[in-house]
């Protein structure tokens, strides 16, 4: 019998405002334990919680990129339970009105097809803290920054069939969010975090499996191979005339194994109820289009409209949107009179290793467009050779230093004086007889002796094409 | 001049007219809390020496331009909480717990010049009608300390009426200012819902409790509103309103002012004498100009229960949070984190706590929700909107506070349905989010305190207090 996974997913994305969901607590990764905190996001008694307002529009967007209904009368709910993470014991959430529902997604595979899957719900929440077990002690310590962080849950419908697919949805997931600007989407510090839910059905069955819940998948790798051992596990088990049981399991990346973590069949009531601390939400109509008015040019689009406005590659096209903060940079260089393909090299070669050497990302980046582009003007008029001008970038690039004035300080210009240039080949040549009868007797490499010679006469700085032509010209002259 | 029988407005008066000091006044205050709280048990904490260090610096600061209660004596309901003050809701679960910070409520008193001498006692979490169910002892009437003072804001109550402190804070959820103000022969007004900001306020039912003064009489009422209501950041759900100047807007006169008296308060279980106080008390309203006329209002019979339901779901949850991790008591001897919850709980909370604690949990838990919590959230809506439509036809509505004056210690504890039954005529107030206020009437053949409940439409809290101090101008000419 051959077999089909289903699989839905959960996933919960840190939203990149500066402060808290509600409070104005800083929401920075990192900082020493219990720093980031206040009376609010640690559930003081007599403590109140008060929305805001960049999360909701963080929420709408993220709605509206992943084809979402807004719900315009939304709310918040708590769910109940009893967690030391958790200092209010419940988190304020949304069940019964979630900001955005039945959206659609629609992304390339690897293979060059392409997939759509349902959203179930996009829903608004708080993060919760972080317990650190302290082995020595035998104590567990709970680390309160974490809390309050804005998080949004995207659920979708259990449209998927394999990891590869889910991978692909979710590299699509994180370049919508990240172009959109409400999350870095950085899975290593926790805010993208993806639940799995996977079951199994005989190939051509209509009706769903039990399903497990898989957590702890910080990447992508371990999202594939923790989908390709549980369907397997499912499998085998149906096969042994087991049952599978409906259950949250964790993966645990060093066994490349899941094992169970607490069973759904006696599961939790979280006891929702309406969140009485925060009043209902209105959007209005004029809110909703202003917002939908600010999208942006999503990476997809981008992709497409640098092949055939530029003329780039497609790989070309796929490295300049890879992260919206190098498309924007792209597209400011071309706004500012640059050939979008020289641009486009120059940013894919020497742009992006000075990042990588500096260990920088490209929306930090000290080095503006405009400098960009004054170098490749510089190379395209002769006044500077590519390889000067790699070194002035490398010069320049870290403190934005300006172009003209350390070429000016370094005298890197390129010499076109064509008299100069003259004066010096007919030098070269009156001095190195032999070398012409050389080529003359057929010998080629004998040019580049003689042009290696009139370089160095003019201290490098001659402009080779100008320098070539002239050799050329007087050689024939002779 | 004996300063502790002038109201707060008099105090403040005498105070910037230098007639007084700041330092005296808090002397005396503090002198008759050494006297009576070992009585009435109204103070759990009190600020002796902190007070007095305040009072001399606020008389130094003094100008002829001080706000109205600058330098004024007060306390706080021990469920608001104070800056480095411990803040106890007067339950063991609280024990060894120092708010950061302050209610918004509280600081703005402070900044209004206020001398704070100490913190309230009252029912554990606010959950009580009699002030009783407090892990440091009952409050004890001082009008009679056989009696209860009435509650939660029993220390409140007790407190103003004994003279120990001039105003105080109370909170309000189900009539637990107005109903003890009443059995303690003193004025205490429940703002509309979001006048006071919740900031600060150890939620008992967050959609319904709210902060509002005790005092001598309605126009110091009117002056703390004036003071502590209108929007505040830190709370969601506060609105701004029409505050600010509500001490000025009573002018005793009531012309036109439309009165009525819903049926359904004057029926079976009203004690004789309450009844007779109440009717008085609108015969000098209709001295004032008044018109009062009886309707119907046959919804407040569905209030008692859609209020048990709703406030004991949302108290289910707000006290979820005392479970002896971050703050206040935890029990010993505990062997893992399932055992640390129980029995930190167990002990922790009194009986009444613990009670509403799993009738919340039951009415929110799958299976039940529709049938409790659902529905009475629907009911709530209903009678708000019963409420609303009666206020197309009155500007006011008159009842009693409670159906008896104050019963005696115990009574209540013994039979918690009765206890609840009693809170019949304050607790639609709160549903429906209004602003009410508790004015003193006369008192029965024993001499107990009664009360008279105005209540206004949503907003019309200057309303109900321009008609509390109009009875008040008319019973002292």
């Amino acid at each position: 019998m051959t077999w089909e996974t289903v699989i839905g997913l959960e996933t919960h994305v840190e939203l990149a405002t500066a402060t808290k969901i509600f409070c104005s607590c800083t929401t920075q990764f990192g900082g020493a334990p219990n720093t980031h905190c206040c009376p609010v996001c640690t559930g003081m008694p007599g403590a109140l919680p008060v929305l805001n307002e960049k999360v909701l529009e963080y929420a709408v967007k993220a709605s509206l990129a992943l084809g979402c209904t807004v719900t315009q009368n939304c709310r918040f709910d708590r769910k109940n339970y009893f967690y030391p993470d958790l200092p209010k014991a419940y988190q304020i959430s949304q069940l019964y009105l979630p900001i955005g529902r039945d959206g659609k997604v629609s992304f390339p595979l690897p293979d060059g097809g392409r997939k759509t899957i349902g959203i179930h719900e996009l829903h608004m929440e708080e993060d919760a803290g972080k317990l650190v077990h302290d082995p020595w002690q035998d104590q567990t310590q709970c680390d309160y920054n974490r809390c309050g962080v804005p998080l949004i849950e995207i659920v979708t419908e259990p449209d998927f069939r394999s990891g590869e697919e889910v991978v692909a949805y979710l590299e699509k997931l994180r370049e919508t969010l990240q172009y959109l600007g409400v999350s870095d989407c950085k899975m290593q510090e926790g805010s993208l975090r993806c639940d799995v839910n996977l079951s199994v059905r005989p190939a051509g069955s209509d009706e769903l499996g039990t399903r497990t819940e898989m957590k702890n998948l910080n990447s992508f790798k371990a999202i594939t191979r923790a989908v390709q051992y549980e369907a397997q596990r499912q499998i085998e088990r149906i096969q042994e005339g087991k049952r599978v049981v409906q259950e949250t399991r964790r993966w645990d990346e060093n066994k490349d194994a899941t094992y169970p973590m607490r069973s759904k069949e006696n599961a939790q009531d979280y006891r929702y109820f309406p969140e009485p601390d925060l009043p209902p939400i209105q959007i209005g109509d004029d809110d909703l289009a202003r917002l939908r008015a600010q999208m942006p040019e999503m990476a997809e689009a981008k992709r497409e409209r640098y092949q055939a406005q530029y003329g780039l590659s497609a790989y070309d096209a796929g490295m300049m949107t890879s992260e919206k903060a190098l498309a924007d940079y792209f597209e400011e260089c071309v706004a500012l009179g640059a050939e979008p393909k020289t641009a486009c090299n120059w940013i894919m070669t020497q742009v992006l290793r000075k990042l990588k050497e500096l260990g920088q990302e490209p929306g930090r980046m000290a080095f503006t467009p405009d400098r960009l582009c004054r170098l490749l003007a510089l190379v395209e008029e002769g006044s500077l050779n590519r390889n000067t001008a790699v070194a002035v970038l490398d010069a320049v690039f870290e403190d934005n230093g300006d172009v003209d004035e350390y070429v000016r300080a370094h005298g890197l210009s390129q010499v076109r004086d064509t008299g100069l240039i003259e004066a010096v080949v007919a030098q070269v040549l009156a001095d190195n007889p032999q070398s012409v009868a050389d080529l003359r007797g057929g010998k080629e490499k004998a040019f580049g002796f003689l042009v290696g010679q009139c370089m160095k006469a003019l201290k490098g700085q001659g402009e080779p094409k100008l320098v070539n032509e002239t050799l050329r010209r007087k050689l024939e002259e002779l | 001049m004996e300063l502790l029988d002038l109201t707060a407005l008099q105090l403040g008066e005498a105070i910037r007219r230098g007639e007084t000091t700041i330092p005296a006044a808090t002397q005396a205050a503090l002198d008759r809390v050494a006297a009576e709280n070992p009585q009435n048990n109204a103070y759990i904490t009190v600020l002796g020496q902190q007070a007095m260090e305040r009072a001399e610096r606020l008389q130094a600061a003094l100008t002829p331009d001080s706000p109205p209660l600058y330098g004024v004596p007060m306390g706080l309901k021990d469920n608001l909480c104070t800056r480095d003050i411990p803040t106890t809701c007067a339950s063991k679960i609280l024990g060894g717990f120092t708010p950061p910070y302050s209610a918004t409520a509280a600081e703005r008193l402070e900044e209004a010049g206020a001398v704070l001498l100490g913190k309230l006692n009252m029912d554990e979490f606010a959950m009580g009608s009699t002030s009783e169910t407090s892990c440091f002892g009952p409050v004890k009437n001082p009008r009679d300390l056989e009696r209860v003072p009435g509650g939660s804001s029993g220390g409140a109550a007790a407190a103003v009426a004994a003279g120990m402190g001039w105003y105080a804070l109370g909170s309000d959820t189900g009539g637990s200012i107005r109903q003890p103000a009443s059995y303690c022969g003193v004025t205490g007004m429940k703002p509309t819902y979001g006048a006071v900001s919740r900031y600060g306020l150890i939620a008992y039912a967050s959609s319904l409790d709210q902060i509002g003064p005790l005092a001598r009489d309605a126009r110091d009422c009117a002056a703390i509103l004036d003071q502590i209501a209108g929007a505040d950041r830190h709370d969601a759900t506060s609105v701004a309103g029409p505050y600010g100047n509500v001490l000025a807007s009573l002018d005793g006169d009531l012309r036109g002012v439309r009165v009525g008296l819903p049926q359904e308060c004057f029926g079976q279980g009203l004690d004789e004498a309450v009844e007779r106080a109440v009717r008085a008390f609108a015969k000098a309203l209709e001295a004032r100009g008044a018109t009062v006329e009886e309707f119907s209002l046959p919804i407040m019979d569905y209030a008692v229960p859609t209020y048990y339901i709703l406030a004991c779901a949302e108290a289910s949850s707000n006290l979820a949070r005392f479970d002896g991790v971050k703050y206040g008591w935890r029990a010993e001897g505990y062997e893992d984190l399932t055992d640390l919850y129980n029995k930190t709980r167990t002990q922790g909370f009194g009986w009444e706590a613990k009670r509403r604690i799993l009738l919340g949990t039951f009415v929110l838990s799958s299976g039940y929700f529709d049938a409790y919590y659902k529905k009475a959230l629907q009911v709530k809506a209903v009678i708000a909107a019963a409420y609303r439509a009666a206020f197309e036809r009155f500007d006011l509505l008159l009842t009693p506070v409670a159906p008896t004056a104050a019963p005696r210690l115990g009574e209540s504890l013994s039979d918690p349905l009765k206890m609840y039954l009693s809170d019949i005529y304050t607790v639609p107030v709160n549903l429906a989010g209004l602003p009410g206020v508790s004015v003193p009437c006369g008192a029965d053949e024993a001499g107990l305190p009664i009360g008279a409940q105005l209540i206004g439409p949503a907003m019309g809290d200057a309303m109900v207090l321009k008609a509390a101090d109009a009875y008040q101008r008319e019973v002292r000419a």
